[in-house]
């Protein structure tokens, strides 16, 4: 099956009834319909209705939908869930995830909706908000507490808040943290995705960030404005030789039969198994960035 | 009193008492900018008086819009109006020595001067240079509508380029700039109301030439007055179809916006969904005949309210002259251009049908109800040659004061 690529992730407050229905015309790998902190507290029913009738009538295409419902400790979390998942929402973010627990909690209120709903167990997935120190440290056990957490995402607004520090453009004061929810996410064999960039305007320190996130291993970047979402794909989508050179691999490693161990050798390169994976990782972002491979267009992964 | 227009469009209140009362009692005509110089020219339009604002004039009559300090730069529009008009008033804030140094319509046409403390709120002109959009939509319309540009393969060595001031309009040479930076490419000219934008390309050699008819800021009227390059031309030079020649006929690419476009391709520009009058003809059916590629860039919807429908409220820029539309959720090309589709199919540029693209737009607004109109005729919309190419009915009036609400 093709994994879905997470490569963005774009915000969009539910209360704004125009975001509903043209949001995915920016072509982002997801969005995030906010009931969160962007919903001013008079208007959280509100736009948890508008984006209940949105789900049932607006074609999003590709795009993998997400909500970030109010934390369950609030007055309206368990109100989002009950009606946003019989609506047809799939994917939901748990904001301030600062352990196990939490999680267990969303996972218990999930079974219970979809067994109501007769939606069938465990689809609903869960993306885990890390937004504190004690969340990070916690990161691993909250990617591990339950089969529905696809991906952990970081928070950095409320995590240097927390902290008692500033967040500044260099980013030093993220560092550890945001290396340890891409290092644990990779444990738990979920995706990584990192924090927004509030600043709209600065293009530049914006692709910085992105290059770090990259190297960091996130799987995306969550966005704040249309105009992110191309910069990110760009930052993340491999180039030419990069490509060339995995469907080398692929095909070498195809006809060599190394699924399970041992070495083959392409242009003067040892492949081996963690080889092969990055090369296939490499066609699988080209191909969510819209690359012909190979002709077909259509690249089959395993 | 007033008893009757002729205009390239209408607005606000008088737009809509036109549209719902009718209180002119006789229909509006609407030219385009090429025909109402035809009209004129022909003797079809009789000017009895031309008031002229001049933001300098000396005492023979000699004028322009570029000295004084109230230069709004070209004076495109009244030049033809100076030339058929019995008396010509010029109406200026600031007389110079004769001759006047450069001089936009000369005196030989000229009767009287009206020397007044002020011809108008310069503040009102844009200041500085007009920027590009940063409306998300807008910029994505723009670069979608550049890539249909270069797939077509009209972006060449001094190809000649034409866009409307607004939205993605504009946008669309932002994106364009940075493939002719790329391949080395300069264009022979670029036209219409002239922005500080369309300057700025002129100053760094994209363009070789800017044709004025009409001066949209601040930056583009100091640009006319001090650059060779930015030359002022009268509307008839413009688009007038029954010229020796015109620029609107010299363009390749011509990117226009649209209050609604339809099924065939028709644009209106000029009555709103409720039948009101709140738009007008300008250049986009003059410039849609002459070009050899004219795009449309609008948003599937504005508001609530589909941009693409099934039928226009009122046709003002023909379909057959109509190429390719970009909206924010797709590309449809007429498909009387095939060799545009064929083009952009061999690109990979993804399209959608009309029919389709009218789909989409309806799931999300539903079919608009139809409009309830009266038998009385309260505008003409004239064709650049003169023709009448559509009418405008009185609303029914329960329809009048759902408009005003």
């Amino acid at each position: 099956m093709k994994k879905h690529l997470r490569r963005t992730m774009l915000f969009c407050p539910a209360n704004k009834p125009k975001h509903l229905f043209t949001s995915m015309i920016y072509e982002p790998d997801c969005i995030i319909f906010d009931l969160e902190d962007a919903v001013p507290f008079n208007e959280k029913g509100a736009a948890r209705d508008l984006l209940v009738e949105a789900l049932k009538v607006v074609d999003y295409g590709k795009v993998e939908i997400f909500a970030r419902i109010n934390a369950l400790y609030t007055d309206f979390g368990a109100d989002d869930v009950r009606a946003l998942v019989p609506a047809g929402l799939r994917r939901l973010r748990l904001p301030m995830c600062e352990s196990a627990s939490d999680v267990k909690e969303l996972d218990a209120l999930l079974t219970e909706v979809e067994n109501e709903h007769k939606i069938e167990a465990g689809s609903v997935k869960i993306q885990c908000a890390i937004e504190t120190p004690k969340g990070v440290v916690n990161s691993l056990e909250i990617a591990l507490a339950s089969k529905r957490v696809t991906s952990i995402s970081f928070g950095a607004e409320d995590f240097t808040r927390t902290l008692g520090t500033d967040r500044t453009k260099a980013g030093s004061e993220l560092f550890l943290a945001r290396s340890t929810v891409a290092l644990n996410a990779n444990i738990a064999e979920v995706d990584a995705i990192d924090t927004v960039y509030a600043d709209v305007e600065d293009e530049e320190g914006f692709i910085k960030e992105v290059e770090s996130a990259k190297n960091l291993g996130f799987a995306g970047k969550s966005c704040i404005h249309p105009s992110q979402v191309e910069l990110v794909h760009k930052i993340y989508t491999p180039n030419q030789k990069d490509i060339e050179a995995s469907i080398k691999i692929i095909e070498a490693a195809k006809n060599a039969d190394i699924g399970k161990g041992g070495v083959i050798v392409v242009d003067g390169k040892m492949i081996d198994i963690p080889v092969i994976a990055k090369a296939e990782r490499i066609l699988e972002l080209a191909v969510g960035a819209g690359i012909q491979i190979g002709g077909a267009g259509n690249y089959e992964f395993k | 009193m007033v008893t009757g227009l002729h205009t390239s469009g209408l607005r606000g209140k008088i737009g809509r008492a036109q549209a719902t009362e009718n209180i002119l009692g006789k229909p509006v005509v609407f030219r385009t900018h090429g025909g109402r110089a035809r009209a004129i020219e022909a003797g079809e339009v009789k000017i009895d008086i031309a008031f002229i604002g001049a933001s300098a004039c000396d005492p023979m009559g000699n004028m322009n819009g570029v000295d004084g300090k109230s230069a709004f730069g070209s004076m495109g529009y009244p030049m033809v109006d100076a030339m058929y008009a019995d008396k010509v008033v010029v109406i200026t804030d600031h007389i110079c020595p004769f001759p006047l140094s450069k001089i936009a319509i000369p005196m030989q046409y000229v009767d009287y001067i009206v020397e007044v403390e002020s011809i108008g709120d310069t503040a009102l002109i844009a200041t500085g240079a007009t920027r590009v959009t940063k409306n998300p939509t807008d910029l994505l319309i723009a670069k979608r509508a550049a890539e249909v540009l270069i797939a077509s393969g009209y972006i060449k060595e001094g190809y000649s380029f034409q866009a409307g001031s607004g939205g993605a309009s504009l946008a669309v040479c932002k994106y364009l700039k940075a493939y002719m930076s790329e391949n080395n490419i300069v264009g022979s000219f670029a036209a219409g109301g002239v922005t500080g934008y369309l300057v700025e390309l002129l100053e760094q050699g994209y363009f070789k030439a800017l044709l004025d008819t009409q001066t949209f800021d601040v930056a583009a009227v100091d640009s006319i007055r001090d650059n060779i390059n930015h030359i002022e031309m009268s509307v008839s030079m413009y688009a007038n179809p029954h010229n020796k020649a015109c620029s609107a006929h010299q363009l390749d690419v011509m990117i226009l916006s649209a209050t609604e476009i339809d099924k065939q391709f028709n644009i209106n520009s000029l009555t709103g969904s409720t039948g009101v009058i709140m738009g007008a003809l300008g250049g986009a059916p003059d410039t849609a005949a002459g070009a050899k590629l004219t795009v449309v860039v609008a948003p599937t919807m504005r508001k609530r309210i589909p941009i693409v429908v099934e039928e226009v409220t009122n046709i003002v820029t023909p379909g057959d002259t109509v190429d390719v539309l970009v909206t924010e959720r797709g590309i449809s090309v007429n498909p009387k251009r095939q060799d545009i589709q064929v083009m952009l199919d061999q690109a990979g540029i993804k399209t959608i049908s009309i029919d389709d693209h009218l789909e989409l737009v309806e799931k999300l607004t539903g079919k608009p109800e139809q409009i309830q109109y009266t038998d009385e005729i309260v505008g003409v919309i004239e064709y650049r040659d003169g023709t009448v190419m559509d009418l405008i009915y009185k609303t029914q009036t329960h329809q009048a004061r759902r408009s005003f609400d």
